[in-house]
């Protein structure tokens, strides 16, 4: 009896630690949302800056009392959509040779640089990229200067591809053998049984794929903020212009600011933030409808 | 389980001695210093000494534990007002006093401050005047042949806004909140000096402690950028970093930090956060 009420309270013991575990990640997310949300609305609410203002403005020059980030909006924005327009073509592909096509051997090895790619830390691939990328798109742009939208998008595109590829594998691998053979049988070839078969059997595992791809792109900082120029003003009017993402104001001037400008980078961190969760509700809807029809 | 329990608290323990042996020899080497003094230290005034300021005071309160010690980052002006009228225990300057705030304050420069103006080693501009950065920087000039150059557009880099040495130029030259906005921003010195190097068109400024072979320091008004000519004040973009007291109210706790400041120590925390050292 004795040994029994041991062992179920142990038990307890146990579940308790599992809980207090999971609600870490819980409580993170609730701190994490007050505490931007509280500093970010404070000067809407105390009207030291007009919302309207913030939101709609295109220059940003704290020491004039100028705090626009329309033109971050947009930066993000076109940042994001390149790179996802590059990126997720590239890494479906990938994911397509490596689990349909390659022999196992370069399949594997194809899959570790993919998964070395992903361990590689992001300030790494902003100084490759202020290395190598600006320097070539310095070559072929009308500006004088190689830090711009495209030079973002070339990193961001290749940041994604280990969420994209790994995700879209596993998805791809998991479409059962029998449809594969079924298309076979009827008289498909291998690349018309992938793209009318494979691909779109695991759309809702490659869409879960591209969504954290978006995520990681417009989330993405450090590399960013090496190749990105980082103007104080203007909306980006080509490829080459330079962009100031929403991610990168944060970080340039946080370790500086105090008061009124201080309040404003939790702001556009709360724009940030806003911006994720729409993207990640309205994909999660795209994934459920299409995986209901 | 037990067994590598054991290894964990065994690794542990050994890692605890050695930090203990490391933290007994660490703070051996500092107890030379003089007496300790208590009390209350409030100073206060240019934005541009904070680091080194707030640098110093933390270093000195570790080894006065009886000191509290702040210092308000409120401009130049407000620090002399404080220490004119008592309010600051000292106040500090990265500028040099007008005639009629001098009273009868004490002043002690214990800093300066330079920039050096980069551009790449590909460019043929060697010397440029204050009016001529001014308009580079404000983007009234924006071609390298109206300044003396090859026919090539001006990429001019600047510093995060907040920035000390952003600051500082803009003073110096003149173009608070005037700067041209398509401006590269780039944070750090390190990183305006990597953007320079990488860019034959590139003009950016950084404390003349970071320029090295990469990139060329050009001459301001025909006076190269070094510490000698910092220190003998004929480069234009220097400015030196004073603390001013009042001799009579001055409390010792207060005299014991400048000395502190001025000493070896103080002035390797200086050198540290960026700024050039009173005496080589």
């Amino acid at each position: 009896m004795e040994a029994i009420k041991r062992k179920k309270r142990k038990e307890k013991i146990v579940e308790i630690i599992f809980l207090i575990c999971a609600s870490v990640a819980v409580l993170s997310v609730l701190a994490i949302t007050f505490f931007v949300f509280y500093n970010g609305l404070a000067p809407f609410v105390t009207n030291s800056y007009p919302l309207w203002n913030f939101l709609s403005g295109v220059e940003w020059r704290p020491d004039s009392n100028l705090y626009g980030i329309f033109y971050m909006i947009v930066g993000s924005v076109f940042a994001t959509f390149g790179a996802i327009l590059i990126g997720v073509p590239i890494a479906i592909l990938t994911a397509v040779f490596i689990s349909e096509m390659a022999s196992s051997r370069i399949g594997k090895a194809i899959r570790f640089a993919v998964e070395l790619l992903a361990g590689i830390p992001s300030v790494l691939y902003g100084i490759f990229g202020l290395g190598i990328i600006v320097p070539y798109v310095l070559k072929i742009s009308p500006f004088a200067q190689g830090e711009s939208l495209l030079a973002t998008i070339f990193v961001l595109a290749i940041m994604i591809l280990p969420t994209v590829v790994s995700i879209a594998e596993t998805s791809i691998a998991a479409v059962p053998k029998e449809y594969r053979e079924g298309s076979y049988a009827l008289g498909a070839s291998k690349v018309q049984t992938i793209f009318r078969v494979v691909l779109p059997a695991g759309r809702s595992g490659i869409m879960t794929g591209v969504i954290l791809g978006i995520g990681r792109a417009i989330g993405e900082t450090m590399a960013v903020m090496l190749v990105c120029g980082n103007p104080i003003a203007g909306i980006p009017t080509s490829i080459f212009s330079q962009i100031r993402p929403l991610t990168t104001n944060i970080a340039l001037e946080m370790g500086y600011a105090s008061g009124v400008h201080q309040q404003l980078l939790y702001s556009t961190g709360v724009i940030l933030f806003i911006f994720i969760m729409i993207i990640n509700f309205t994909v999660n809807k795209l994934v459920k409808q299409k995986v209901g029809s | 389980m037990s067994k590598s329990f054991k290894n964990v608290l065994v690794a542990l323990l050994v890692g605890a001695t050695v930090m203990t042996f490391a933290g007994c020899s660490s703070s051996g080497s500092t107890t030379k210093t003089a007496a300790k003094v208590s009390g209350e230290i409030n100073g206060g005034g240019s934005t541009s000494v904070q680091k080194i300021i707030d640098a110093a005071g933390s270093e000195f309160t570790a080894l006065n534990p009886d000191v509290k010690f702040t210092y308000s980052g409120t401009g130049s002006s407000d620090g002399i007002k404080g220490a004119t009228a008592g309010t600051y225990s000292f106040g500090c300057s990265s500028r040099d006093l007008k005639a009629e705030e001098k009273g009868n304050l004490t002043e002690l420069v214990f800093a300066y401050d330079g920039i050096a103006l980069i551009v790449n080693p590909a460019n043929k501009v060697t010397n440029l005047t204050k009016a001529q950065l001014t308009s580079i920087f404000t983007g009234a000039v924006t071609n390298w042949s109206e300044v003396g150059g090859a026919d090539a557009p001006i990429v001019v880099v600047s510093r995060e806004d907040g920035s000390g040495t952003r600051t500082a130029i803009e003073e110096l030259l003149g173009f608070s909140g005037k700067l041209k906005a398509d401006a590269t921003v780039k944070e750090g010195n390190g990183n305006v000096q990597t953007t320079i190097a990488g860019n034959a068109n590139a003009i950016g400024y950084v404390s003349l402690t970071f320029v090295d072979k990469t990139v060329t320091a050009v001459n301001v008004d025909g006076v190269k950028a070094s510490v000698d000519n910092v220190l003998n004040k004929s480069y234009a973009l220097s400015r030196p970093f004073l603390a001013i007291y009042d001799k009579t109210k001055a409390d010792p706790a207060t005299l014991a930090f400048l000395d502190f400041l001025m000493s070896a120590d103080g002035q390797k925390i200086v050198t540290d956060e960026g700024g050039i050292t009173v005496t080589k």
